[in-house]
């Protein structure tokens, strides 16, 4: 009588629909399509412009081609990697569907997983056409780093995803009023990881929190390639360690939170 | 008789002493009650008297205090991921996204559900809830008649065995409100699902409901069938007698010994 196939553990069936429902959304919406590459766009082309200003007046800048520009890139991959997370969850809040998932048989490991796969569906739309223009427009090359290119865009995106689960964590229990933080969180960071200049720049009382960030160990590492043309495989060795500790600290804390909001009744009082 | 602590196969939800605070306010307090298997049960009791949350333990949104919850045999929540297969859930207070089509809704959710020939079923559900003239309009363009609509063909995609259904037509005229109480009574007795109601529309628990329970104050004030309830307290409708539990006011014709929970569950 009953349609429904059972199962017991993970399905990647279920992470599939929660993705095809994004690709829904996103193909039912072209403005939202749009949004994700007007952004990335118009940051590259002021850091861009700038970019070529200081060259032309520093002898420094000149030999470090693409410091600001692929200091932007990356940073883009790290935020757009949270927000494309923290987003799609919103999306659920928005439109007042979160209860149906929530008593629906999917799993929070399969919302987390298909949060990530949004994440990266999003990350794809809205950075390969702007690494493309970055390329004729400022002779910036960033997928000429080869292999640690894919080393950094991983340690980001592992990074971006541990900063989203919290924040979708903190949804869960606060509703929301803490949507604000899926949108400016990221930029509390931004001054302390030094996506545009080296750790030494930081007052020394600073600097041991930005290496406390795995992301402060990538844009080293860029710079490394950058201005002495090295790669540093000890920074990337760290940035993925601290990772792992963080993202795990972050699967912790999103459980917690998950299980804090089932004690207070606040899955059921979502909204503003 | 299943001993006390075995499920008995005779219901498919029991509830025993849940409670539930919220902080200060004791929202569900020690409430027992069983649902049996192929009936509609009747949630009633005014706002706040903690019938939402008693929902929301139940499908396991909220963690109780104290009590235990078994349904279809399973315990809700440690059971929950299974149970939520084998249930589903309707309330005209939870969406589905306004952006994706009727048709793109119901395949997500029958995907999340895992339900078989789903392509089938959707047809299925589109023919028997009149879905067709609409079926690819965006969710968030439906009238609220046709929104109830498309939530209960969502709420039945997995033909859920246990139905929980929050004021299903609330804020719907009285022509739509019929017809959807129409495609419940089909669905209960094509499919001996059992159905959990929670309304504020006595006439609706009076057709649908062979068995309600009236909360106050988050405890089960009384609980019995429609026309027992109304012989007991000597009313014609569900509406007075609602109303003498929510003023503890009596008829002069009413039963003056009102059994206990224990003879009402007997």
């Amino acid at each position: 009588m009953n349609p429904t196939r059972t199962s017991t553990g993970f399905s990647l069936a279920r992470v599939g629909a929660m993705v095809l429902r994004y690709w829904y959304l996103l193909s039912n919406s072209w403005p939202r399509a749009v949004e994700l590459i007007y952004w990335p766009t118009v940051q590259m082309l002021t850091w861009g412009f700038v970019q070529l200003y200081v060259a032309q007046n520093s002898s420094f800048f000149a030999n470090a081609a693409g410091l600001f520009v692929g200091g932007l890139l990356l940073w883009d991959v790290l935020l757009r990697s949270q927000q494309g997370f923290a987003f799609a969850f919103l999306e659920e809040l928005w439109s007042r569907n979160l209860g149906n998932l929530l008593m629906s048989p999917l799993r929070p490991s399969e919302l987390i997983v298909s949060l990530m796969a949004i994440s990266m569906i999003r990350l794809a739309i809205g950075m390969l056409p702007v690494t493309v223009l970055a390329i004729p427009l400022f002779g910036f090359n960033i997928w000429g780093l080869g292999l640690p290119l894919a080393v950094f865009f991983a340690n980001l995106v592992i990074a971006g995803w541990s900063i989203g689960l919290v924040i979708i964590g903190i949804l869960l229990r606060q509703g929301m009023g803490a949507e604000a933080l899926a949108w400016s969180l990221m930029f509390l960071i931004m001054p302390i990881t030094c996506v545009y200049y080296p750790v030494t720049t930081l007052p020394w009382i600073v600097q041991p929190v930005a290496w406390a960030l795995p992301t402060t160990y990538v844009f080293e590492g860029m710079r490394a390639i950058l201005i002495d043309r090295t790669f540093r495989i000890d920074l990337m060795a760290t940035a993925f360690a601290m990772n792992a500790m963080w993202f795990a600290v972050a699967v912790f804390a999103f459980y917690r939170l998950l299980a804090a909001a089932r004690r207070a009744g606040s899955l059921l009082q979502q909204g503003e | 008789m299943p001993a006390a602590s075995e499920p008995d196969p005779r219901f498919a939800i029991e509830v025993r002493d849940l409670a539930k605070h919220f902080g200060d306010v004791l929202a569900v307090d020690g409430i027992s009650f069983e649902v049996a298997r192929g009936t509609v049960t009747g949630l009633l009791g005014g706002n706040g008297a903690g019938k939402t949350t008693t929902i929301g333990m139940l499908m396991g949104l909220i963690l109780p205090d104290g009590g235990r919850i078994t349904i279809l045999g399973h315990d809700m929540p440690a059971e929950r991921a299974v149970l939520l297969e084998r249930m589903n859930f309707e309330s005209p207070y939870v969406d589905m996204p306004h952006r994706l089509t009727v048709r793109q809704n119901l395949e997500v959710f029958g995907r999340l559900y895992r339900v078989a020939n789903l392509r089938d079923r959707i047809a299925g559900l589109v023919a028997d809830f009149d879905l067709t003239a609409f079926v690819d309009r965006k969710a968030g363009q439906l009238s609220a008649g046709q929104k109830t609509r498309v939530a209960l063909a969502k709420a039945l995609l997995n033909s859920p065995e246990v139905l929980l259904l929050d004021e299903p037509t609330a804020s719907l005229d009285p022509d739509t409100a019929d017809w959807v109480r129409g495609r419940l009574e089909t669905y209960r007795a094509t499919t001996g699902a059992t159905i959990l109601l929670a309304s504020h529309n006595m006439p609706e628990v009076e057709r649908l409901c062979d068995d309600v329970v009236i909360l106050r104050r988050g405890r089960i004030e009384d609980r019995g069938a429609p026309e027992d309830l109304l012989r007991r307290y000597g009313r014609d409708t569900l509406e007075e007698v609602f109303l003498d539990v929510a003023r503890g006011t009596r008829a002069e014709n009413a039963e003056t010994a009102r059994p206990n929970h224990e003879e009402a569950e007997a």
